[in-house]
């Protein structure tokens, strides 16, 4: 079902509403059923207070995308509930927008850079003017203000998650999911693209569910930061980052709390690895 | 320059064959293998603006109508077919059977049903065009990307939106592909049709040209209908190079990737 919109400017209440819890997430599970059923998510708990923002990181097979899916609405839980502003999710909702991993694939390529970010808006209802405005404002958020007649095709891997990033923020969720956005583009790339979606959120207020499997990452962009276990998947910790707001590539990576951070979450991924388990003893 | 290149290569070979055909016919001896320039006499004797309008007009209407109607149907059940697997599984064994049979066959069948006027013609036509649009929208609908289908699901496209502006782009480029194979089926389904109880049409004039012994005129009759294929093949081109413009910068930028 659809969260209803009360507001027309999304943006004056997430930033006007920071504070309160804005997802809930209650005893989570998804088992696959089939001739051999897999159970990829046990028992995920947590809460993300508006305008956080929320890393989540786990071991390739972890179940990450799996969780990301459920939170979005775009597949079905087996137990357990994922609440937005109270009301159950049980199909994408309106007030959440994802960025894939697969940029190439989750733009329609038949459509220019404009179109491929105004009709989501059209979908949601907006005025023509407001998807104007909405479009412009989003292409100068993510710099690409010159090439919105470009198919995204046209342009870099780089650019062409810009224009993901550009369609999510122009739709004006309340929280955005990212699913290892960065996962397939170059490292200096991804330095831009991370210091952008930073930008955007401290712009924005949007509350942000990032998920990766760079421990780096996850540190740098992230508050909090949940270690996920192996599948089936449950949080091993919910680690607060206690960096300054302020993040920069080169000085808040050479803190030596940005060091003792890394490692740790490292150590945790390692242990999640090995197969650790929430409530074991931690090392 | 280039379209100037272009232009040679385009008229080069036909040149050619038509030189060919020329020095193989100069002694103009056989009977069934005229010359050029007698064909060409026959072809202008032949296709007169009257003949044409009495007999290539309604060839190309019935045409037309049966493949504008095979694509439409064939889209539309093909993109319901590609949408719903359980349709798909219970229909599926039915369509593969169909598509087998040889639509010449079906013509006595369809004859007993719509009689043997255009309204028969146009079904033969159609029963052809059919399969290879209906069977391209359903693979085609089914290869479309999940990563896509999401973004179109977590942005709340409604079914219109969803078929307009995912799957029908999406699949378009098989779509395409179907209805260009049913375009060649259809001409000579055209043809064909006219072989049984017609009284005009391309088809019916170059068979009664062939059993009065009238060879150029069957010749030029043949050419006729080279050159209708060759014009409708020439009209899909540019309406396929507009609809799938987006397709070819796109597949390179994959192949790169």
């Amino acid at each position: 079902m659809k969260v209803a919109q009360t507001m027309t400017d999304g943006r004056a209440e997430m930033s006007s509403s920071s504070g309160g819890t804005m997802l809930d997430l209650v005893g989570v599970q998804k088992t696959y059923a089939g001739k051999r059923s897999f159970e990829a998510i046990r028992d995920v708990t947590l809460s993300v207070r508006a305008g956080e923002f929320v890393c989540i990181v786990g071991p390739s097979g972890a179940g990450k995308t799996t969780l990301l899916r459920s939170i979005a609405g775009l597949q079905s839980i087996s137990g357990g509930e994922v609440r937005l502003e109270g009301s159950r999710v049980d199909g994408p909702p309106e007030g959440m927008a994802v960025v894939f991993q697969e940029y190439a694939r989750s733009l329609f390529p038949w459509m220019t850079v404009r179109q491929n970010i105004a009709l989501p808006l059209k979908q949601k209802g907006l005025s023509r003017h407001d998807i104007d405005a909405n479009v412009a404002e989003a292409l100068e958020a993510v710099g690409l203000s010159e090439d919105h007649d470009s198919y995204p095709w046209q342009l870099s891997g780089g650019m062409q998650q810009r224009v993901a990033i550009a369609r999510a923020v122009a739709y004006e969720p309340k929280v955005l999911l990212m699913d290892e956005p960065f996962a397939a583009v170059d490292a200096q790339t991804r330095a831009d693209l991370e210091d952008l979606v930073l930008a955007l959120w401290k712009r924005l207020g949007v509350t942000v569910i990032f998920v990766t499997h760079d421990i780096d990452e996850s540190v740098y962009l992230g508050q909090r930061v949940i270690v996920l276990s192996n599948s089936p998947t449950e949080p091993l910790e919910d680690l607060a980052v206690d960096l300054p707001s302020e993040r920069d590539q080169l000085t808040t990576r050479m803190l030596p709390r940005f060091a003792e951070l890394r490692a740790h979450v490292y150590g945790q991924i390692q242990a999640s690895k090995a197969g650790a388990r929430p409530g074991d003893v931690q090392p | 320059m280039s379209i100037i290149r272009r232009g040679i290569f385009l008229v080069a070979l036909p040149l050619v064959l038509v030189v060919l055909w020329w020095l193989a016919t100069r002694q103009d001896t056989s009977f069934y293998w005229p010359s050029p320039h007698r064909v060409w006499d026959a072809f202008v004797q032949t296709w007169t603006p009257a003949e044409i309008r009495q007999d290539v007009l309604p060839s190309v209407v019935r045409f037309v109508l049966g493949f504008l109607l095979a694509t439409v149907l064939g889209i539309g059940l093909g993109v319901a077919i590609g949408c719903y697997r359980g349709l798909r599984e219970a229909i599926e064994p039915v369509l593969e059977f169909l598509r087998a049979v040889p639509p010449p066959v079906m013509i006595p069948v369809i004859i007993l049903f719509a009689g043997i006027g255009d309204g028969m013609k146009v079904l033969v036509i159609f029963f052809g065009c059919l399969w290879p649009v209906l069977l391209n929208t359903v693979e085609g609908v089914r290869a479309i990307d999940p990563v896509l289908r999401d973004s179109a699901r977590s942005y709340g496209f409604g079914p219109y939106c969803r078929l307009r502006r995912l799957i029908l782009p999406a699949a378009s480029p098989r779509i395409l592909a179907g209805a260009r194979q049913s375009m060649s089926l259809g001409i000579i389904l055209m043809v064909i049709s006219e072989m049984f109880a017609a009284s005009n049409g391309i088809g019916f004039t170059i068979i009664q040209f062939q059993q009065t012994f009238a060879i150029p005129e069957m010749w030029g009759g043949i050419i006729l209908l080279g050159l209708v294929g060759l014009v409708s093949a020439v009209l899909f081109h540019l309406a396929q190079t507009h609809i799938l413009r987006w397709y070819h910068g796109f597949l390179r930028s994959q192949r790169k990737a």
